[in-house]
């Protein structure tokens, strides 16, 4: 059983603005292969000022779809043509209080109903420019179309890499098989082969740092971010650099500060842009752990 | 609400009292290991033996020793294909069918990315084999067929028998995933060439976590678990006592109701069937009803979506469950409704009413009730429907832009 949220539920169960509005004058029509669900939602548009007057949907598909439906049309009733356009498929479903993530593309297709409803009121032709593909992560909903076409665009050869990218795998791990299938099978496109053992491959062309360079650069890079903690009255410093972990100590505010893994990242994120390669930033407990 | 109208069996069953009664006692007093010399042990061992017995009986099966006790139907599916690959390793290729459990088709997918030829034979849009299809790929390259007993979404029956003899005499090992026959349709092993079976507890009344791989003497084996010499080395692991003594209970049961779900269940299924027929335009029943277990029904209601059927029969505490991708969390709808050939705006709409003998005559009428303002109700909110009836040419009528 889905875990569907008390509003999901109030909508699939009594469906606002359900059946086709009488007088439409805007008609979008779009599906979801991923799902069987299709929408056509229809508006009543005023044409002097572009306010949607009515709003109305039919759906074919299971409760998230309908919900979303009727969540969509309840969301533009009363906004400009403009203001519509600006609704996104988070909109609808913070509206709903969360989809579960194999239900987002409710939300998505909700949104593309309305692009199409508002191109075909202007006289234009909506096009769709977004694929979807099978769920890989679960965690963060990230799906296979997007993992792939990310590995491309970034020449991407790791599962960690595709972690740091889309955050797929970043969460429970269980996608991990089938983030490697995807490398797998676009790496053998590019006459490559995955290697789970792999390290990532340099990101910036240029010459390879001997060790005492890289960790000049290392300690570079967080020297020039000290200021900013410290300014918080937080500090961090430099304890070692193994392979690709790079290990600090948090201290003075940072200590027990909740925002300490996200100052790590941030501090990660310097450091790979000034080294051209990927490490990972971790605190020098995590190293006691490993030993 | 009260407890609510049940026809998922094909998904789980109820525990029947009388299972839950003896399998008490080996949470309790009767707790020892069955491997152990002294009394507490034994106590236990003998519960098995008594088990063992019972199970062998309702599959009719020539020896004690062929039952071996799994945690679960997967575990049977696997062991037995896993076994056959790796006692004949000259052998690379494998019979099943489109329409299989994921316990056996997952597995197969795998095997076939590690090198495996997978022959998946297909069926027509009543979901029957074409035997001919399946002699033309019997040859000693194969290592096992594996081919259901009962499909668990159509509940349509394979001819399993006739399809073991045909292994047989061509030197093919045949392993059969009976999970849903189990206790419904009868089975008499020893007058078949059927090398394995895998059924699991919970479907006949028995408690999840258990489940058996019927294994022929001289069935050349290997195990999937390898340990302690518990079921003769063939499954080691210490035993799940209390399930196993309620596993045989419940095939006890199975064999005393055999005869009333050949009569009064299915008396009640096609009452279901025809009432729902009648009184609900544009649905239709998916694969071969004249060849099928006889709990199951499976009904296509076209232009709506399966989860929103289930949602709303929920609401009135109705429990069935359907095809649609949307249930599942897959991308797809049932692989069994597709390979039939079932028109997408139907797939989708697919419920499956199975059920068992807790139900009654009184929960069948509150469902044939029920059933129809629930379709009408969706069906006014599908872009496929018009005022009475779906729109003339509604794939031309209503032709979205897909994603």
């Amino acid at each position: 059983m889905w875990d569907y949220s008390d509003k999901v539920k109030e909508h699939f169960f009594s469906p606002r603005n359900a059946g086709a509005v009488t007088g439409a004058n805007a008609v979008g029509e779009v599906g979801s292969l991923s799902c069987g669900d299709a929408l056509r939602l229809t508006l009543r548009v005023d044409p002097e000022t572009q306010i949607i007057k009515d709003a109305g949907f039919q759906t074919f598909g299971c409760g998230s779809a309908i919900a979303s439906s009727s969540a969509l049309t309840e969301i533009v009733k009363g906004m400009t043509l403009d203001q519509a356009l600006t609704v996104s498929n988070q909109d609808i479903a913070d509206f709903l209080d969360g989809l579960p993530p194999e239900k987002m593309h409710c939300s998505v297709m909700g949104r593309e109903a309305l692009q199409a409803a508002v191109a075909n009121y202007r006289g234009e032709v909506w096009k769709d420019d977004h694929e979807e593909g099978a769920l890989i992560c679960k965690c963060f909903a990230v799906d296979a179309v997007m993992i792939e076409e990310t590995i491309r665009a970034n020449a991407l050869s790791t599962v960690e890499d595709v972690t740091n990218y889309t955050k797929a795998g970043g969460g429970c791990s269980a996608c991990h098989e089938g983030v490697e299938e995807i490398l797998t099978r676009v790496l053998k496109e590019q006459g490559r082969v995955f290697d789970p053992t792999g390290a990532a491959p340099v990101l910036a062309k240029g010459k390879k740092l001997s060790n005492l360079q890289r960790i000049r650069r290392i300690e570079g890079a967080i020297e020039a971010i000290r200021p900013n903690l410290q300014r918080d009255r937080g500090d961090v410093e430099l304890v070692e650099v193994d392979g690709k972990n790079v290990y600090v100590n948090m201290t003075g505010a940072c200590v027990g500060c909740q925002m300490a893994s996200t100052t790590l990242d941030g501090i990660q994120q310097r450091i790979v842009e000034d080294l051209g390669e990927f490490v990972r930033v971790l605190p020098a407990s995590a190293m006691q752990h490993r030993a | 609400m009260t407890q609510g109208i049940y026809l998922d069996n094909n998904a789980t069953t109820m525990v029947s009292p009388a299972v839950v009664a003896v399998m008490l006692p080996f949470f309790t007093e009767q707790f020892g290991n069955p491997s152990s010399m002294h009394q507490f042990g034994n106590r236990v061992g003998l519960a098995l033996k008594q088990a063992r017995a019972q199970v062998q009986t309702l599959l009719g099966a020539e020896h004690d020793s062929e039952i071996v006790f799994t945690s679960c139907g997967t575990e049977s599916d696997s062991t037995a294909i896993l076994s056959a690959l790796r006692a004949q390793p000259e052998r690379k290729e494998i019979i099943t069918t489109v329409v299989e459990h994921a316990a056996v088709l997952a597995l197969c997918e795998q095997l076939e990315k590690e090198g495996y030829k997978i022959h998946r034979l297909k069926v027509d849009s009543r979901g029957r084999l074409d035997i001919h299809e399946y002699m033309d790929l019997l040859s000693d390259r194969v290592a096992i067929v594996s081919a259901m007993w009962a499909n668990n979404e159509s509940g349509t029956l394979f001819p399993v028998e006739e399809m073991a003899d045909l292994a047989r005499s061509a030197g093919v090992m045949f392993h059969t995933d009976a999970v849903q026959a189990v206790g419904k349709v009868p089975i008499n092993l020893k007058d078949t060439c059927i090398d394995m079976l895998s059924l699991s507890g919970h479907k006949l009344h028995a408690p999840k976590g258990v489940g058996v791989l019927y294994l022929r003497r001289n069935t050349r084996f290997r195990p999937l678990l390898r340990g302690g010499h518990q079921e003769r080395g063939r499954r080691a692991g210490t035993e799940n006592t209390a399930s196993i003594v309620a596993l045989g209970k419940a095939c006890e049961e199975a064999m005393q109701h055999m005869e009333y779900e050949k009569t009064a269940v299915r008396r009640m299924r096609d009452r279901l069937e025809r009432g729902i027929l009648a009184a609900v335009p544009h649905c239709f029943v998916t694969g071969d009803p004249n060849n099928r277990l006889p709990n199951t029904c499976n009904i296509a209601f076209e232009y709506i979506e399966g989860e929103a059927i289930l949602l709303l029969l929920n609401k009135q505490g109705i429990a069935a469950s359907s095809g649609s991708a949307c249930t599942s969390g897959s991308l797809e709808p049932s692989h069994v409704m597709r390979a039939m050939g079932i028109p997408f705006t139907a797939a989708h709409g697919t419920v499956r009413f199975s059920l068992s003998r807790y139900n009654t005559m009184d929960e069948v009428d509150q469902v044939i009730r029920a059933v129809p303002p629930i379709v009408a109700q969706l069906r006014k909110l599908s872009p496929y429907w018009g005022e009475n009836g779906p729109v003339t040419d509604p794939e031309r009528a209503f032709a979205p832009a897909y994603a």
